[in-house]
């Protein structure tokens, strides 16, 4: 075999002197990038991905990981990526794999709002003297209510409110399986979600006995493997969600292959230990809007009405169409990903160059479901790169009901975003199944730091929410008014419904 | 949808008198009040709005018109022949103010819908809602022309000039009616525009409103969605509509609505009796884009009461006080005493809990 000619992006380095050999970068790395010679550490540098495990882990500091500066020759039109995947396809015949959201330098628009403030005309609210709430509810809201007079003259409502999801704040954690990631990864997500007041999301791995004790904070998903499903798992959590689509990957399914499926994980997803657990790109019994909806129903009589039905789509060009239609064929919560949102493996080309940003999607969702008259009907989810509590406020101004927030849930956990996940190395133990790994993700210690960065972004928003002089998140949501677009041109701005700064 | 919009900001002073036993009072009486308020306007916009003015026509819709030029009169009244009975129209009764030299031409109609209307296809729309179309056509539609008053026995008189120059202009003196709303006007980015003025009204709703609603792009979006066109781009028109959807369309009581345009904090609701916390929380759930946010004073009349009411934390200032069967409401607690030195009781609204009079045979 030959070595490839593809430049190692990343070069490990130790420093002969600082190392005492204490061996813990080798323990540490997930990638096997480093071996003991004898008297010293070994790094084979092609397998490192900078996920930065030993050099946290390396107690003299010894360790540095720089970008290599062999790369090839400066050229805007021909990038490294190009020539790099070409040569890795010339030598595999392959599809290239990532993980994560694609970190290609397409306009963010988060990055082009900006958000009002109060100054004289109307005031400001301290949200550390005022209350400043936070709390949202997703599902079919009625168009109108229809009350009695108790007794007491007291309301009493006489209009049955079909069933909501409950949120102290408007963030929920996106779907990640079981098998995607750890289970420890899984728990310490449903363990914040419990103390926060929101829920996570099994995505389509399947619900772990091990998840079972969070159940109210855990929204159950079908998707077009259906893993796990039975009346029981349905059941099992606040809401059923029927994956259609993920904005890293519109239009593809998924290969989780056999070597990753042990007892665990194959009890989890009810499939043979050993096998590969495939995900068809459509589901099989969805080739049309209409057959969603008995989906949809299906689910809801399984659930007996209990639960909202939430339907995850992918950001992509005729979104607003889609949404209305999922939204009149029954739908009571519409998951929306933009092309930028994570993933735990798909191909380099499909989630670098398919779907649409979440902004636009938002937009235009939110617009149309408006103009049809049909808004209250469902919620809107938006997901896919929300990155701080800024770019929540900005999708929820936009006219998002809450967002969904995957990476940076990961990023709590250790992860760097080094796009690896499909490798099933993972150093942090988040994307990987090896007990070697997993191990180290301790869910009690991790759930903490990811219900700290939750509580800040809350923080926040509520400081936000007062700097604009409104105590309540619906008075931001779908409140367009309250943003201003910088450096957007005039067809962008009317899309996203948006004044330029200025006007 | 448009979002291009240049938003309306002003502060203000504002008054309101209701005599429950229906007794009628002039207009001079709102008029002293406000007057004493001068320094919470700055003479680009006061106005009044009166019930019982017009008891010889009490069932006919009384429109009040403000024109910039006489072609929007003609486009106007071309509509209004054809789908309306016209039981008069006559130029509005006005005096001439010195310190007013421009000011639109006013004219005011008392009429009924046509049985028979040209607008086929809103022939199954009742009185009322076809009246509300009225209403935003011509102000969408009709360039110049501008609806200020459009009640049953009531009427609006507004434009750009003191309180006191206003009600001269428009005889208020002459007038006499039960309830009587007063606004005048601090704008802080719009020129004079008669139709900017206060109050604002739609069939009999009357509203006069100090504040700023941090809320309006919300609000006004989720007013679109029922069809509403917002052309006059004030906190005080997306007032105007909430009411209208949700106690003349949605069949909210009126203290159910003021619950839901400045809602009880979640902390309280939850610590209400079971069935009450179900009721407030589905309102909230469902009416949560029609929470006006931000600071507000609001009086909102209507031909049988009127309602008082504050933002949810009390941002800006309302008074409210009593004299047999009279109550009164104001910015300042001085305003009340100039027209009523002792009241036998006066008080403070606290926020969000509407101060709601209604006339004594109303019920």
């Amino acid at each position: 075999m030959f070595k490839s000619l593809a430049v190692p992006e990343f070069l490990a380095k130790i420093d002969p002197v600082k190392c005492i050999r204490c061996k813990r970068c080798i323990q540490n790395c997930g990638w096997s990038v480093y071996s003991w010679g004898g008297d010293k550490v070994l790094i084979d540098t092609f397998k490192c991905v900078k996920c930065l495990r030993c050099y946290h882990y390396c107690p003299e500091e010894a360790i540095t990981i720089e970008d290599n500066p062999v790369i090839y020759r400066n050229n805007a039109n021909w990038g490294y990526n190009h020539i790099r995947n070409i040569k890795r396809q010339a030598e595999t015949g392959g599809i290239p794999l990532t993980g994560m959201g694609s970190d290609l330098p397409y306009p963010i628009l988060f990055d082009h709002l900006l958000i009002d403030a109060c100054q004289v005309t109307n005031p400001s609210i301290d949200p550390l003297r005022e209350p400043m709430e936070l709390r949202t509810y997703l599902g079919k809201k009625p168009a109108r209510l229809e009350f009695d007079k108790g007794p007491d003259g007291k309301l009493r409502l006489k209009t049955k409110m079909p069933p909501q999801i409950k949120l102290e704040m408007p963030f929920i954690f996106a779907p990640m399986s079981y098998g995607s990631i750890s289970l420890n990864a899984q728990k310490t997500i449903a363990m914040a979600a419990k103390e926060l007041g929101i829920v996570m999301n099994t995505g389509e791995g399947g619900l772990h006995e091990e998840i079972y004790p969070y159940r109210s904070n855990v929204i159950v998903q079908v998707a077009s493997g259906r893993f796990g499903v039975n009346p029981d798992y349905l059941n099992a959590g606040v809401a059923v969600e029927i994956k259609i689509g993920q904005g890293a990957k519109p239009g593809i399914g998924g290969h989780l292959p056999g070597e990753k499926i042990p007892l665990d994980i194959a009890k989890t997803r009810m499939i043979p230990v050993g096998t590969d657990a495939l995900s068809p790109a459509p589901q099989h019994d969805i080739y049309s809007i209409e057959d969603l909806r008995q989906l949809i129903y299906a689910l809801k009589e399984a659930t007996n009405y209990t639960k909202p039905v939430s339907v995850k789509i992918a950001a992509v060009h005729n979104v607003a169409a889609i949404a209305s239609g999922i939204v009149r064929a029954g739908a009571d919560i519409v998951y929306i990903d933009g092309f930028r949102g994570g993933t735990g493996a798909a191909p380099v080309i499909i989630r670098d160059h398919l779907g649409i940003p979440i902004e636009h999607a938002i937009a235009a969702v939110d617009d149309r479901l408006r103009q049809e008259g049909i808004r209250n009907e469902a919620s809107i989810i938006a997901a896919g790169g929300i990155r701080s509590s800024a770019d929540a406020a900005k999708a929820i101004a936009l006219g998002a009901d809450a967002v969904a927030l995957g990476t940076s849930a990961l990023i709590t956990m250790g992860c760097t975003v080094c796009g690896k996940c499909y490798t099933g190395n993972c150093s942090w133990g988040i994307t990987t199944q090896r007990p070697e790994l997993t191990v180290r993700l301790d869910p009690e210690v991790y759930a903490e730091r990811l219900i700290n960065l939750i509580h800040a972004w809350s923080h926040e928003l509520k400081e936000i929410l007062g700097a604009l002089g409104v105590n309540a998140i619906e008075s931001l949501r779908g409140s367009r008014e309250r943003l201003r677009g910088v450096g957007l041109d005039s067809q962008t701005l009317d899309i996203l419904g948006v004044k330029p700064a200025g006007r | 949808m448009n979002h291009n919009f240049q938003k309306d900001i002003s502060g203000c002073g504002l008054v309101g008198i209701i005599n429950r036993d229906g007794k009628r009072i002039s207009g001079s009486f709102a008029c002293n009040s406000l007057c004493l308020m001068n320094d919470r306007g700055n003479g680009l916009g006061a106005g009044y709005a009166a019930y019982g003015i017009y008891p010889e026509y009490k069932d006919l819709y009384a429109f009040h018109i403000m024109y910039d030029e006489l072609g929007a009169k003609t486009d106007t009244e071309e509509y209004l022949k054809k789908n309306y009975h016209i039981e008069k129209k006559e130029p509005m009764p006005t005096a001439s103010v010195p310190t007013i030299k421009i000011h639109p031409i006013i004219w005011r109609y008392f009429i009924k819908p046509l049985p028979e209307k040209a607008e086929r296809e809103l022939a199954n729309l009742g009185d009322d809602d076809f009246v509300v179309h009225t209403v935003m056509k011509i102000n969408s539609e009709i360039d110049g022309a501008y609806v200020f008053s459009s009640g049953k026995n009531m009427g609006a008189f507004k434009g750009v000039g003191m309180p006191i120059e206003i009600a001269r202009f428009f005889r208020l003196e002459e007038y006499e009616g039960y309830i009587w709303t007063a606004h005048t006007r601090f704008p802080t980015n719009t020129p004079g525009w008669w139709g900017g003025a206060h109050p604002f009204t739609l069939l009999d709703w009357s509203i006069v409103h100090n504040g700023e609603i941090s809320s309006y792009g919300i609000n006004k979006r989720y007013l679109e969605m029922y069809g509403y066109k917002l052309t006059l781009l004030t906190d005080t028109e997306v007032v105007a509509y909430l009411f209208d959807l949700m106690v003349r369309k949605h069949g909210l009581d009126t203290a159910t609505a003021c619950t839901v345009l400045a809602a009880p904090f979640w902390k309280r609701i939850d610590d209400m009796p079971e069935d009450e916390k179900e009721a407030m929380t589905a309102l909230r759930m469902v009416y949560g884009s029609a929470l006006m946010n931000g600071p507000f004073s609001i009086l909102f009349g209507h031909s049988k009461g009127l309602v008082g009411f504050n933002d949810r934390i009390k941002l800006r200032p309302l008074m409210a006080a009593t004299k047999g069967k009279t109550v009164y409401m104001a910015s300042e607690e001085s305003a009340i005493r100039e027209i009523c030195p002792s009241p036998e009781k006066v008080w403070a609204p606290r926020a969000g809990e509407p101060v709601i009079v209604e006339l004594e045979d109303s019920r």
